[in-house]
């Protein structure tokens, strides 16, 4: 798994980058912006707004990607669901995003996690959840490539 | 075999009685409907029920012997989830790049 140190049911991302706070977070939150750098979109920094990415159809997949805006702390945290394939059947993930001043720069945290909220509630008292489930998956695997 | 299509075994393994099943069988090799049964908790049909949908997405197969159907684990099934992985990393690489491409652009 490339995530060394993280549950590996998530996927982190991280970076430092030589700007302010404010500019990351106008990258992130200003849909014309957001639209350069990650996908076509009509995302707001509203809680509880419903959006779309909108990419180019791949194999398995029609290239829209419907969000809903979880939380907006202006400069510090944002996250969205993350859906793909449509809300019944589809694969739900939430995305988050969290910026912290670092040296004149912003250090960047993305992580991908989860799969269906109600899921993961489901799980909560179950015998073993997503977690254990990804953090054996190398040793299921064996030597399987 | 044909590998099968990455929705389909995130969706099989999106229930918990079905991730429980298929731990079970990887754990303990092969069993059979009963014996999964007696683990999982749940009725025979349900169990039967999960069982057709990890057999879909590829991640058991089954045999006959007698009456008794007997399923094992296929955990090289689980590549997809795998390659997910390794695809959502390339993909937010890329656009970490793209971002820090556009901060140069963008006004102070």
């Amino acid at each position: 798994m490339s995530n060394a140190g993280e549950c590996p049911s998530s996927l982190v991302m991280e970076r430092v980058f030589p700007h302010s706070p404010e500019k990351l977070w106008r990258a992130l939150t200003e849909s014309p912006l957001l639209a350069q750098w990650m996908m076509n979109n009509d995302f707001e920094p509203v809680v509880g707004k419903k959006f779309q990415f909108r990419a180019d159809p791949a194999p398995n997949w029609n290239g829209i990607v419907d969000c809903e805006v979880l939380v907006v702390e202006p400069m510090q945290r944002l996250s969205y669901n993350w859906g793909v394939g449509g809300s019944e059947s589809g694969l739900q993930w939430k995305v988050e995003w969290t910026l912290t001043a670092a040296n004149g720069g912003t250090h960047v945290r993305m992580e991908q996690s989860g799969f269906r909220p109600d899921q993961q509630q489901a799980y909560g008292g179950a015998k073993w959840g997503w977690q254990r489930f990804f953090g054996n998956l190398e040793n299921v695997l064996g030597g399987v490539k | 075999m044909k590998p099968a299509n990455p929705n389909s075994v995130f969706r099989a393994l999106s229930d918990p009685t079905r991730r429980t099943i298929f731990e079970e069988l990887t754990r303990q090799g092969e069993q059979t409907v009963h014996a999964l049964t007696r683990y999982a908790g749940v009725s025979q049909p349900a169990v039967s029920k999960h069982l057709t949908i990890l057999k879909r997405a590829r991640l058991v197969r089954h045999r006959r012997v007698g009456r008794e159907t007997h399923y094992r684990a296929q955990p090289e099934a689980l590549a997809p989830m795998v390659d997910w992985l390794k695809l959502y990393g390339a993909f937010w690489r890329e656009r970490f790049d793209r971002l820090e491409a556009l901060l140069e652009r963008m006004e102070p």
